[in-house]
């Protein structure tokens, strides 16, 4: 019996580590080659939404610049400045003891000249330093966490995206601007630091525009619960004016999927951070009236351009019908801009491949254009992206026979993001300075 | 008054979740001797094999209810070709070997089985929702309910009352019993133990099927079902006893009640409340609720 109970324990730290690993290609070491790795989820829980759309995305547009000519300008040249990418995928399932060791073997067994990866804060979280100590280009993509850069400075660690804060925020600026009903906030979010950032960030941000707002219901379900329907009683029996989640992929569906039948989306507002990636799948079983998000202005609130319009049909011609994410656009914009830097700096270089400290150098403060508009190298010393927001309400559209967003209000960067020199949570604890609003 | 029925029910709905996927694991092992890190998986597979059934059954006009039947018969069908697959082609030739050799064969397993389900079924979503409607919904006092989830509760106590008079009130069941009492002795008393084995772990298996397959048409079908189905599974058999039908029962009405409390009490709680019984019980009673260790020959 101790023997079994021994076994127990041990296949529970086993499963808590299960991972899979696809081997990145060989290193080439040539001069003429941009070997670039994308760290997501190709397997696990995170990877239907987040890790095989980023995925997809990065392998498409390389292949469509190594072609080259196929984007619009100034995006039309072969590869990055003539250099053809090669690129590989490395799971990020595993943990973060797993993942150092992987980044590790990345640059230095298999020789990648940038990285670009990671959807989970905690892997974002644990990767940084190593990229850091080992003086090699690391370029976060997904991860929400606003600490990377708010707690220490990196010369070779970027984010090509904003961060989480911006979502809960912009969400707050909606509300108020519509003037909903904000007597109670409840929540349900995931039981990690994701989670528990958002809605402190939220809560705390919902307060300072109107202080008599109540809190309810604070719920944490277990990523991957599955099962909601005790905490959608208890978001039923406490009736709050508006419920906050930032559940996401699978969760979010089999949360979405059990509320919808009994009744939670009337009668209260529920508020969806960065949900845009359940709309396609769930399609007609989406509620309409869900005030939903896509950190950036990207997936179903992409405004019309050339590079927009080659993303969609680019991600259609691969997968008809479905309609790029913000797994896609966070995914785009970074390549796009190790692609801006990498060319930045090879012009000053005499159209040699630039060095790591070149690159780094080049996508330092840097701005360029990408399908979800432009973004803004422009907190953290230059490390860290500010974009434009935007939130809307989901309707359903029986011509296009799919969800789409409507009452979108659009936020500038400048707007829900922190200024330079002050931490997120700081900036929203003293009301938002230094916000430029419309 | 409203708070303690819509704890006691969403309890029941949990415990019979619950109870459905775990009375295989502690099933298989009551005979087997086997803890089968790889439950987890027959529920996922149990959930996809469900979806694609109910995919091809609501696309023709077929009457609704019977929908149910396509989901058991997905299950079934799931469970005939890999339980005696895997307990002939693999673990019999472990069964001589130290318990905890199995556990580590099953976690290999584990591992097989999460890729070759993402091989078969990749990582897009699959969705069963149709028989989710089925029941429409019901109200019970100030608060709503889908009708399904109910009907889950009730499929849980028949398969447990199925399950108990299976193997208390017939002769296929006494004979099971033998060999969970005493393997060696119910062999030379001339029972076909192999056969007992094929059957118990394909009837585990099923068990975690259907629990995949009645669970289906409330969530996302996708990649990672497998791992929190198995840790509750876990805490499950660990409470109740390795072993016991009855015990699951209990245990699956406790792991479901304390959830729901956490929930509605004391939301911060619910992250530990389940290991925190766990640890409890094995504190207090490490052969948990119902564990017929005494009869066991050591």
């Amino acid at each position: 019996m101790r023997k079994l109970i021994w076994g127990v324990l041990a296949a529970a730290a086993c499963l808590s580590t299960a991972s899979f690993i696809t081997t990145p290609v060989s290193a080439q070491g040539n001069e003429k080659v941009f070997k670039l790795g994308i760290v997501t989820f190709t397997s696990g829980p995170g990877a239907e939404s987040f890790g095989t759309p980023g995925w997809n995305a990065a392998n498409r547009l390389v292949q469509a610049l190594n072609a080259g000519g196929q984007l619009p300008p100034p995006y039309d040249k072969i590869g990055f400045g003539g250099l053809k990418v090669e690129v590989s995928v490395i799971d990020e399932s595993g943990g973060t003891t797993k993942q150092v060791q992987e980044l590790r073997n990345a640059f230095d067994r298999d020789k990648f000249d940038a990285i670009i990866g990671y959807i989970s804060s905690s892997n974002c979280l644990a990767a940084a330093p190593v990229a850091e100590e080992m003086k090699k280009l690391l370029i976060l993509f997904d991860c929400g966490t606003p600490r990377i850069f708010e707690d220490r400075n990196y010369q070779y660690v970027f984010r090509n995206s904003s961060h989480a804060t911006m979502d809960n925020v912009a969400i707050v600026r909606y509300l108020q601007k519509r003037k909903i009903k904000l007597e109670t906030a409840a929540g349900i979010n995931p039981d990690y630091a994701y989670g528990r950032d958002n809605w402190k960030d939220f809560i705390q941000s919902l307060q300072k525009v109107n202080p008599t707002t109540k809190t309810g219901s604070e719920l944490w379900p277990k990523l991957g619960a599955g099962q909601y329907g005790t905490e959608i009683s208890a978001l039923l029996q406490t009736n709050p004016s508006i419920i906050h989640t930032s559940l996401w992929g699978g969760d979010l569906q089999a949360f979405i999927l059990q509320a919808a039948p009994r009744g939670l989306f009337k009668g209260r507002q529920v508020a969806i951070m960065a949900g845009d990636h359940v709309l396609h799948p769930l399609g007609k079983r989406m509620p309409e009236g869900v005030i939903i998000g896509a950190r950036g202005v990207g997936g179903p609130f992409a405004v019309k351009s050339a590079l927009n319009d080659w993303l969609i049909a680019n991600t259609q011609k691969n997968e008809p019908g479905v309609l790029p994410s913000q797994a896609h656009y966070r995914m785009t914009q970074s390549v796009l801009g190790l692609k801006s830097a990498v060319e930045k700096a090879m012009a000053a270089n005499g159209n040699n491949k630039p060095t790591t400290e070149q690159i780094a150098a080049a996508l330092r403060g840097l701005e360029w254009d990408t399908p979800s508009g432009k973004i803004k190298m422009a907190l953290g010393n230059g490390h860290q992206a500010i974009q434009a927001n935007a939130i809307g309400v989901t309707k359903w559209d029986g011509k296009l026979n799919r969800m789409i967003v409507t009452d979108v209000e659009v936020f500038a960067a400048e707007c829900v993001n922190p200024p330079v020199g002050i931490k997120s949570e700081d900036w929203i604890a003293q009301g938002f300075p230094g916000a430029k609003c419309n | 008054m409203q708070l303690v029925t819509t704890i006691l029910i969403d309890g029941l709905i949990d415990a019979s979740w619950i109870f459905i996927v775990a009375v295989g694991l502690t099933l298989i092992f009551g005979v087997l001797n086997i803890l089968n890190i790889a439950h987890g998986n027959f529920y996922a597979i149990g959930a996809y094999v469900a979806a694609n059934a109910v995919g091809m059954y609501y696309s023709g006009s077929n009457p609704p209810m019977l929908g149910l039947l396509a989901m058991t018969g997905a299950a079934l069908a799931a469970a005939i070709v890999l339980g005696p697959l895997l307990e002939r082609g693999l673990l019999r030739f472990f069964y001589h070997r130290d318990e905890i050799v199995l556990v580590l064969v099953t976690y290999a397993l584990f591992l097989i089985l999460e890729d070759a389900t993402k091989l078969i079924w990749g990582v897009n979503p699959y969705y069963a929702y149709e028989p989710y409607g089925l029941f429409g919904n019901i109200n019970i006092g100030r608060m709503n309910y889908v009708g399904y989830d109910l009907f889950l509760v009730g499929l849980a106590v028949v398969i447990g009352i199925v399950l108990w008079l299976g193997l208390n009130r017939t002769k296929s069941g006494k004979v099971v019993l033998a060999v969970i009492h005493d393997r060696e002795m119910s062999s030379a008393a001339g029972v076909n133990v192999t056969k007992i084995f094929i059957v118990a772990f394909t009837i585990g298996v099923f068990l975690a099927a259907l629990g995949g397959a009645f669970t289906a048409p409330k969530i996302s079908v996708q990649p990672g079902l497998a791992v929190m189905v198995v840790l509750l599974s876990f805490a499950v058999v660990v409470i109740g006893g390795l072993g016991s039908i009855e015990g699951a029962a209990i245990a699956s009405l406790i792991v479901g009640l304390a959830r729901a409390l956490a929930i509605h009490l004391a939301p911060w709680a619910e992250l530990f409340i389940v290991y925190l019984v766990m640890a409890v019980m094995l504190a207090v009673r490490p052969q948990g609720i119902f564990a017929p260790t005494a009869l066991r020959k050591i």
